[in-house]
């Protein structure tokens, strides 16, 4: 089975990816400073400004919000970065293969994912050193889940926005105008407890779910949901980004 | 045997028709091209045949495969390199290679020699470690032709393979297609603007222009229709000029278009100062004169009695320059 063609080719894809990824030092050093700085600089500037609802160190609520982010951001840009490949032509030599479109979707979901993934376990790591507390042994596997489950979402997402675009000039206005938007109405640097409205409009918020699932797992306080009815939600908000995703990038045409 | 046959094949962009109704067929080991100016509908027809778009109209077979119903089938027997590079430039040479070897199902042990027999034909052996996007164009568009041969197509598409290159990168260029079309029995279907490369290279080339096939024929069939020279000449008086001319037996071909005479002769340089002479007999005087090698815009005035674009020979005097064209950009 290893040597069929479809295999081959999501794991082509896959490693392509880690290829990339490994190799692009800056792009490695700056997705793992960015979110550094906001844990730093957010950390200490906001630490006394704003008050948490169950009480606690802000450093600890911060941290959850800080590693959702850099998954997000992440996986995001390997979503759209098929664009790269459109624009450069190389999706034509992966199009015109024998191969599936499928598995083409399942190596690229799989290679952003996983680049992501590495991120974000990097700042988890760095958090924990810095003192965030894991609640459990179980919490911090919950934690893993959804750090999957964050990474595929905005892997499709990512794939959404790529067959809608044919170059990447809209793609900061997406990032600004949608992204950086909800992550801060998510709850990711500032409780949304404070106020009746804000807390009405995370639900309408798919990153509030992810955000604050992932904090009820990790550190286990300061949450609003119960952790396991976060993840019902996310799976099933992974699971229409990603079949939404594939069905788009599988209509584009080369 | 016809490796390559298509039946009305038709492909519409909304209101553009950009592939009409277009019927040929290749036979297996030779070297067909597609020759016609920008916007003919060269690319749309390579990526109907590759099955990156699917015809609005028509069919077509590749290897007795149906481009449509059997799209596997037919992306498992060809290969083609694109006009537009489609190599990835973080991965060396060798890695690019690897990777299309494994989406085309070669095991291993396949995979190494053929990587070494195709880097070999394109001499790129010590770049092989290198990352693409340190190579040169003419490089990357070895690799290509390299990469395009890695799993043994019965048929290679060539979507102008030396566009934007120096002279002697094209010479080198098309060594290594004719030698893959000796060595490796590989057929080649190949899309150009330029007439030295058809000629070069072609058994037998098809004009095509605003989608429709004009003729097809070998190159110096072609050519002879025109005349081993061009003279292009402007004079005060055309028509007392053409009338004179006419009369001559040498001349193959008159065309009097936008201002111009074109004539179609042999030894060109020596018939210059006789036309100067007829023209003074007349008393007609001669504003300007050239002779050239006929071009692609010369065929198409000879078949089609219009130059290939009104609007584009003004902005380039002779086809087969596009100073809008660049490749390799990146
Ligand atoms: N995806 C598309 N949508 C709409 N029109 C298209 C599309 N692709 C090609 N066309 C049009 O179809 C016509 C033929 O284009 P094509 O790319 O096949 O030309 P070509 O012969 O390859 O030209 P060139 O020498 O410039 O590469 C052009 O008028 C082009 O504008
Ligand atoms: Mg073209």
């Amino acid at each position: 089975m290893f040597n069929t063609r479809e295999f081959q080719a999501i794991y082509v894809m896959w490693l392509r990816q880690m290829k990339r990824f490994l190799r692009s030092k800056s792009r490695l050093v700056s997705t793992i400073i960015q979110p550094l700085f906001f844990l730093f600089i957010l950390g200490s500037g906001f630490r006394t400004v704003i008050t948490l609802g169950e009480g606690g160190d802000y450093l600890h609520f911060l941290a959850p919000g800080i590693v959702a982010m850099s998954i997000l951001f992440s996986s995001m840009f390997t979503g759209v970065s098929v664009l790269w490949d459109k624009q450069f032509g190389f999706l034509q030599e992966v199009l015109v293969a024998p191969i599936s479109r499928f598995s083409i979707i399942i190596g690229r979901t799989l290679g952003g994912a996983t680049t992501a993934l590495i991120q974000g376990l990097i700042i988890l790591i760095i958090a924990i050193g810095l003192g965030v507390p894991i609640s459990s042994f179980f919490g911090l596997l919950l934690t893993i889940a959804f750090m999957i489950l964050i990474a595929f979402s905005a892997v499709g997402f990512g794939l959404i926005i790529a067959s809608k675009m044919q170059d990447f000039h809209g793609f900061p206005l997406i990032m600004n105008l949608i992204i950086l938007p909800l992550l801060f109405l998510s709850s990711a640097f500032f409780p949304v407890t404070s106020n009746e409205t804000m807390k009405i409009i995370a639900f309408f918020n798919p990153l509030f779910y992810m955000v604050d699932g992932l904090r009820g797992s990790l550190i286990g306080f300061n949450n609003i949901l119960p952790p396991l009815v976060n993840l019902g939600l996310v799976f099933v908000i992974c699971i229409v980004m990603m079949t939404i995703g594939s069905y788009l990038f599988n209509k584009s045409e080369a | 045997m016809d490796i390559i046959k298509t039946k009305n094949l038709t492909k519409k962009f909304s209101d553009l028709t950009a592939v009409d109704n277009v019927t040929f067929s290749v036979h297996k080991g030779e070297i067909f091209g597609f020759l016609g100016p920008n916007g003919a509908g060269k690319t749309t027809t390579i990526k109907m045949l590759t099955t990156l778009l699917n015809p609005t109209a028509g069919s077509a077979r590749i290897s007795e495969f149906d481009i449509i119903k059997q799209r596997d089938k037919v992306r498992q027997n060809i290969g083609i390199v694109f006009q537009e590079p489609a190599l990835d430039t973080e991965l060396t040479g060798e890695e690019n290679l690897e990777y299309h070897a494994r989406m085309y199902g070669l095991n291993r042990s396949k995979r190494k020699d053929r990587i070494e027999e195709v880097l070999k034909l394109v001499d790129l052996e010590e770049k092989r470690r290198v990352f693409v996007k340190n190579y040169s164009g003419g490089m990357k568009r070895r690799l290509e032709i390299a990469r395009g041969l890695m799993h043994y197509p019965n048929v290679l598409f060539l979507d102008e393979p030396t566009l934007g290159l120096d002279a002697q990168t094209r010479r080198a260029i098309w060594a290594y297609i004719k030698k893959m079309n000796k060595e490796e029995d590989t057929t080649i279907f190949l899309t150009t603007h330029y007439m030295d490369e058809a000629e070069y290279l072609c058994d037998r080339v098809g004009i095509i222009d605003r989608g429709k096939i004009l003729v097809i024929n070998s190159i110096s069939n072609l050519k002879s229709a025109v005349g081993k020279d061009v003279i292009t000449l402007s004079c005060t008086d055309l028509n007392k000029l053409n009338k004179k001319l006419q009369e001559q037996k040498w001349i193959s071909k008159i065309k009097q278009h936008d201002g111009f005479l074109t004539l179609g002769v042999e030894k060109g340089d020596e018939k210059i100062p006789i036309i100067i002479e007829l023209a003074q007999i007349v008393g007609v005087k001669i504003k300007s004169i050239s002779v050239r090698k006929p071009t692609l815009d010369d065929v198409f005035l000879s078949y089609t009695g219009h130059t290939i674009r009104d609007e584009e020979v003004k902005s380039n005097s002779m086809i087969g320059i596009h100073p809008q064209y660049t490749r390799g950009k990146r």
